[in-house]
């Protein structure tokens, strides 16, 4: 699991050292926690409303149409734990199937043209950590520049939609995990889970996660206590772009295509997750198991959005807005309390 | 005065650059002339085409004078747009004078309660201006198409084309209207006391507050009149077009803005604003389109372009890259007290 | 008692700043097992010796030896490797963290890369106890009080190197018992042979917790004594020091008219905040001057944002021309005719950016609000009035503020709270670091304003400044207002002195 502190223990004995306040549920649980419960009240809803939501497979619909997604908020997750925000993910998801689908086309094989693509998108994100860390450019603005350059390039290598023929990439999007009739997960979903871990491990259990935690809590702190602040500042940064290159490579397995207007404004949907999972925006406190969760309240709006069938997709966007300001506002609440 | 010439030096030299360079492959860019009592030229569509920018650019300039960022104009030129032509299209009579005005009008306090909505969050909850505006950037799409039922609404009224494509004394009214919200800015900041007291907020809040200065109504005010001069903006696109689409209207014009004001000097930190450069800098960004379209490259690669400028700007504005080249900072880094820093006066007056 | 040889000794260390010489032959040394107080007014050098210890700055002459070695740190953190670990006043930790991550971040016990928090919190638990501390270490650190908090960044700092610990002003944002609760730390690391230095401006917990003290005054070493050796009195004489010299020739004098009587222009009964500064009385009249006397850190600068709205006071109540009012902000203070400049120019004083005439006029401005500017004419007339006036240099209206010099700055700042006309002016350490001649322009003034029927209330940690303007003088320590004293010819340096060390009072 993500959280790996067991709850504080109630202090024991009356030693005056320890003032401590009554306990309460980790504070910093809370968050995730409310997006449990929102997922859990949004399934009940659906399953109580319409015919066939309690079907299983709609839940892993959610996961397979949300891969690439979940990867991409991974990322992000890593750079809004540093008090920092990535602009330029959806930009780097499209360069990234551009890309791809280009060499593909030209007949590279598979084989290199996936390291290839994964690279782009890491080197893109280390030049944006090292410009926001190096130079002090805030973090909106230099990954603002990335977001432009990688759409600008896709647009550069083709402003057309690429179909993608290549034996992997199709092996890929068709196969299916079974677990019984009717019952499938695709492979970008084994993909995602995969990075979901990975990135849960280093975040709770290696000491560049936990220098992500700190930087995020005090970024002066850190410095002074001797953490390697510039390698981890740079290093998120360099992880969300892979991550969205990852992302990208997962969309081109949805799509079967590589197109430079792919992913519009993915960066609002995978920040939106992040925020809804429970992350504090100014950073220092969130787990990777609440962007999954955010990911799957984003999911769960559309399914149920497309069971009601007469309520429109706008009301997606509205809804998410609605959680956002909600999340947004608990956050306030929990922040002002610690102080 | 010293100040002000430096500020603006690079961005008209770029602009300058950009129109010669225009002059090299089409010769008769420069060209205006005047037809049936109208001008048409490139340097004509520039301008036409800019108003939008011009104006969403106008309202981000004391957004972020003040500190704040403004993220949800597009979604507001969306809303406004949308509710004009759903307005329109539902009267008997699309050409009918006084219900063009009514929706006109319905539009702009439906755009002006979004920036109230956004001035509240900032200026009364105290959420950080990025974070508060990506909640209406986010929802607005989808109220806009909530308001045009997730259709592209077209309209075919006379009137409301005026806004868009209609001329008066020899220039496009989105000219006029733009050249009406910068006039009227600029009288609103500098013949009232509104500029100084924005400049000193966004400069320092803390001494503004133990000047007395009360940053609340201010943040609201500017969050207000950003949202108003989107809603201007999104009903001349769609006048434009003669049509609200809610995905296209506006989309990414907060980035371009936000690009507009700091190619025009004001600091993305606050402080020290200019309507004018930031005028100046929408016109370059819609010069950089059209250049690409005279080059006869395509119209994408101005991301290109932007992004090569924003990373200029960026590393201009930046202490450390400025420390560098003139070797002394101008402000200390936010974070890391590092050894390197200079020492400012007051680190060695603790004792 | 036979001494041991020092932990560490640092000789000659002289380090300047641009016009400024910061240290100047400073010898300091540090005995393991003691306690040691590092003492001296605002801008004694105390914070740049410690910076030049641990690295944070280099020194342009002196050297520092660690158990004899000669060292030369390149910042903090190789200061801690070698052994000279520092605790500041903010906490230095991330309190989203657990106590036990604070105290082994970027030291976790590792099994093949991962980190075994099972053990890193035995580790922790097993440290915390032996400091005498009951705290859950898997607990966030935000969870903590200050005062624990505090405790877990010693924690951190010794377990990391536990041959030097520089405590900075660790008490300032502590309560007593608090403070008391450290202070059992602390003496159980000396017990284990930690040399620790202490830099605090509470002059009771200096008797209270250390051996030996070293006093610095403007940049030079006045001298090192024990404890026990100098009064508490005597410590403060020596802190503060006797430079009437410079001043002799411009000095007003002592204000000779008793203080003016009537109806008080402000009056605070009972006044107080929490942990800023303890229920206080006072009542100022027109044509008063007070002076608020007080060491750094006593309650000086926290009494003044009381009674300007810029802090809300939590207790008791404050009277304006006889009405009780509430102040919610600066701003509502200003509407009753109080003004106030800050003692932090540069960043609670001046705009930077902005200019000259812009910063003079801001108070004026943002009392009238923004839709009625004042017209360019009277700007200009009211600008080039006290520029004139105060003889500010350059008298350029249109130069950015932050060009001028800090006594020019300074007066900028008076400027602007004179043309809004207050009847109580309060001015917070108007005269640090600013150059002689100035310090005499802005006292006269002063002074003149009084005469003018202004109530002021004069903030200086220097005592003659306060002796030579002030009425009555108010005393202040350790966050309380301790002693009001008539300025009649009872009262000098001595007894202000007397009554700030603690001694026997009024």
């Amino acid at each position: 699991m993500i959280d790996v502190k067991a709850p504080p223990l109630p202090p024991k004995g009356g030693v005056p050292a320890a003032r401590r306040r009554a306990y309460r549920p980790d504070r910093r649980h809370v968050p995730v926690l409310a997006t449990l419960a929102l997922l859990i009240l949004m399934y009940v809803l659906g399953v109580a409303n319409y015919d066939g939501f309690s079907d299983i497979q709609v839940l892993l619909n959610i996961g397979v149409d949300n891969a690439f997604l979940l990867v991409v908020a991974v990322g992000m997750t890593f750079v809004i734990l540093t008090g920092g925000i990535d602009l330029s993910v959806g930009a780097v998801v499209a360069l990234t199937t551009t890309v791809a689908a280009t060499l593909l086309h030209a007949g590279w094989p598979s084989a290199l043209v996936l390291p290839l693509v994964l690279l782009v998108g890491t080197t893109l994100g280390l030049g944006m950590g090292s410009v926001i860390h190096y130079f002090k450019v805030e973090p909106f603005i230099a990954t603002l520049a990335g977001m432009f350059l990688a759409r600008g390039i896709s647009l550069l290598i083709n402003r057309n939609s690429i179909p993608i023929t290549d034996g992997f990439w199709t092996f890929m999007a068709q196969r299916r995990i079974r677990f019984g009739p009717g019952i499938f997960i695709s492979t970008s979903v084994v993909v995602a889970l995969a990075v979901v871990l990975t990135a849960a491990l280093v975040l709770a259990y290696t000491r560049f996660g936990r220098t992500v935690y700190a930087i995020g809590g005090n970024a002066d702190s850190a410095l002074l206590m001797g953490l390697p602040v510039t390698r981890t500042r740079v290093g998120v940064y360099t992880i969300s772009g892979f991550c969205s290159s990852l992302g990208g490579v997962l969309l081109s397995y949805y799509m079967l295509s590589g197109y430079s207007l792919h992913a519009q404004g993915m960066e609002l949907d995978a920040i939106a997750a992040v925020v809804i999972g429970g992350t504090l925006l100014a950073g220092g406190s969130g787990y990777v198991l609440g962007t999954v969760l955010g990911v799957m309240v984003l999911g769960l709006i559309q399914t149920i959005l497309t069971f009601q069938g007469t309520l429109s997709t706008w009301w997606t966007k509205i809804v998410i807005g609605i959680l956002l300001f909600a999340f947004i506002v608990l956050q306030r609440l929990v922040t002002r309390k610690a102080r | 005065m010293s100040v002000w010439r430096h500020r603006l030096f690079w961005p008209v030299l770029v602009l300058a650059a950009l129109l010669a360079s225009n002059l090299f492959f089409a010769p008769r860019f420069f060209a205006v002339r005047l037809q049936d009592g109208h001008l048409y030229g490139s340097l004509v569509d520039i301008a036409r085409n800019g108003a939008p920018l011009i104006l969403v650019a106008l309202g981000m300039t004391l957004v972020i004078a003040t500190g704040g960022i403004d993220l949800s104009v597009g979604s507001v030129m969306a809303i406004s747009g949308a509710l004009a032509c759903v307005l329109i299209s539902d009267l008997g009579d699309q050409n009918s004078v006084g219900g063009v005005l009514a929706a006109i009008a319905a539009a702009l306090l439906l755009s002006l309660l979004a920036g109230v909505w956004n001035g509240l969050l900032v200026a009364v909850a105290g959420i950080q201006p990025i974070i508060a505006t990506l909640i209406l950037m986010v929802a607005g799409r989808g109220i806009a198409q909530l308001i045009t039922s997730g259709q592209i609404i077209n309209v075919r009224s006379g009137p409301y084309r005026v806004i868009g494509g209609g001329y008066a004394l020899a220039l496009p009214v989105s000219v006029l209207i733009a050249a009406a919200a910068v006039a009227l800015a600029v009288v609103l900041t500098r013949r009232t006391a509104l500029g100084l007291l924005i400049e000193s907020v966004g400069d320092s809040p803390t001494a503004s507050r133990l000047a007395g200065i009360q940053a609340r109504t201010l943040m609201l005010m500017v969050y207000v009149f950003a949202a108003v001069c989107a809603g201007v903006a999104g009903l001349i696109y769609s006048s434009n077009v003669a049509s609200a689409d809610s995905n296209a209207a506006g989309n990414l014009i907060e980035l371009d803005a936000i690009l507009a004001v700091v190619i025009g000097g004001t600091a993305l930190a606050g402080g020290r604003f200019s309507l004018a450069g930031s005028v100046l800098g929408a016109v370059i960004i819609q010069t950089l389109n059209v250049t690409c379209v005279s080059i006869g490259i395509p119209v994408e690669t101005t991301l290109l372009f932007k992004a090569i400028v924003v990373i200029i700007l960026c590393l201009m504005q930046s202490a450390t890259f400025r420390a560098v080249v003139t070797g002394r900072f101008r402000r200390p880094p936010p974070a890391s007290p590092s050894p390197a820093a200079a020492p400012a006066p007051r680190t060695e007056i603790p004792a | 008692m036979a001494e041991p040889s020092p932990v560490l000794v640092m000789t000659g260390i002289r380090k300047t700043f641009p016009g400024v010489v910061a240290l100047d032959g400073v010898d300091f040394r540090l005995f393991p097992g003691e306690v040691h107080a590092l003492m001296g007014e605002n801008g004694a050098g105390k914070s740049t010796l410690i910076k030049v210890l641990t690295g944070v700055y280099g020194v342009d002459e002196g050297e520092v030896l660690l158990e004899g070695r000669p060292v030369r740190f390149a910042g903090p953190l190789q200061a801690q490797q070698a052994g000279v670990s520092t605790v500041y006043q903010e906490v230095n930790l991330c309190p989203n963290l657990s106590v036990a991550e604070n105290i082994f971040i970027g030291r976790e016990p590792r099994r093949a890369g991962l980190i075994r928090w099972a053990q890193m919190r035995r580790a922790a638990s097993a440290l915390l106890r032996r400091l005498g501390l009951e705290v859950d270490a898997s607990a966030p650190l935000s969870t903590y009080s200050l005062a624990i908090q505090q405790m877990v960044a010693i924690a951190r700092a010794v377990d990391v190197s536990a041959k030097v610990l520089v405590l900075d002003e660790p008490t300032s944002s502590l309560d007593a018992s608090e403070a008391a609760q450290l202070f059992t730390v602390v003496r159980r690391l000396q017990a284990d042979g930690v040399a620790v230095l202490f830099v605090t401006h509470f002059l009771d917990q200096v008797y209270e917790i250390a051996d030996r003290m070293t006093v610095l005054r403007n940049g030079r070493l006045i001298g090192e004594y024990r404890t026990a050796e100098l009064s508490q009195r005597d410590l403060v004489t020596t802190m503060i020091g006797r430079e009437l010299a410079d001043l002799a020739g411009i000095e007003p004098g002592r204000p000779d008219a008793q203080a003016p009587r009537g109806e008080p222009v402000m009056r605070a009964q009972a006044l107080g905040r929490d942990g800023a500064i303890a229920p206080f009385d006072l009542s100022i009249h027109p044509g008063e001057v007070i002076g608020l006397a007080g060491l750094l850190g006593s309650g000086r600068t926290e009494l003044a944002r009381l009674l300007f709205g810029a802090d809300r006071a939590d207790r008791g109540a404050l009277q304006v021309d006889g009405r009780r009012v509430h102040l919610r902000s600066p701003r509502s203070a200003m509407a009753r005719g109080v003004a106030f400049s800050s003692e932090n120019r540069r960043t609670e004083g001046v705009i930077g950016d902005l200019t000259v005439r812009e910063n003079i006029v801001l108070a004026l401005q943002a009392a009238r609000g923004w839709a009625r500017p004042v017209p360019r004419r009277t700007q200009d007339e009211l600008v080039g009035r006290y520029l004139t006036a105060l003889r500010i240099q350059p008298a350029d209206p249109e130069m950015p503020v932050r060009n001028l010099s800090g006594g020019n700055q300074q007066k900028v700042l008076l400027a602007r709270w004179l043309i809004t006309s207050p009847r109580l002016l309060i001015v917070d350490e108007p005269t640090r670091g600013i150059d002689v001649g100035a310090k005499a322009e802005i006292q006269r003034l002063v002074a003149e304003l009084s005469g003018g029927g202004m109530a002021v209330i004069y903030i200086s940690a220097e005592l003659e400044e306060v002796l030579r303007l002030s009425h009555k003088i108010e005393v202040l320590r350790d966050r309380k207002l301790v002693a009001e004293l008539d300025n009649d010819a009872t009262v000098n340096a001595d007894r202000i002195m007397q009554t700030i060390a603690g001694g026997a009072a009024s």
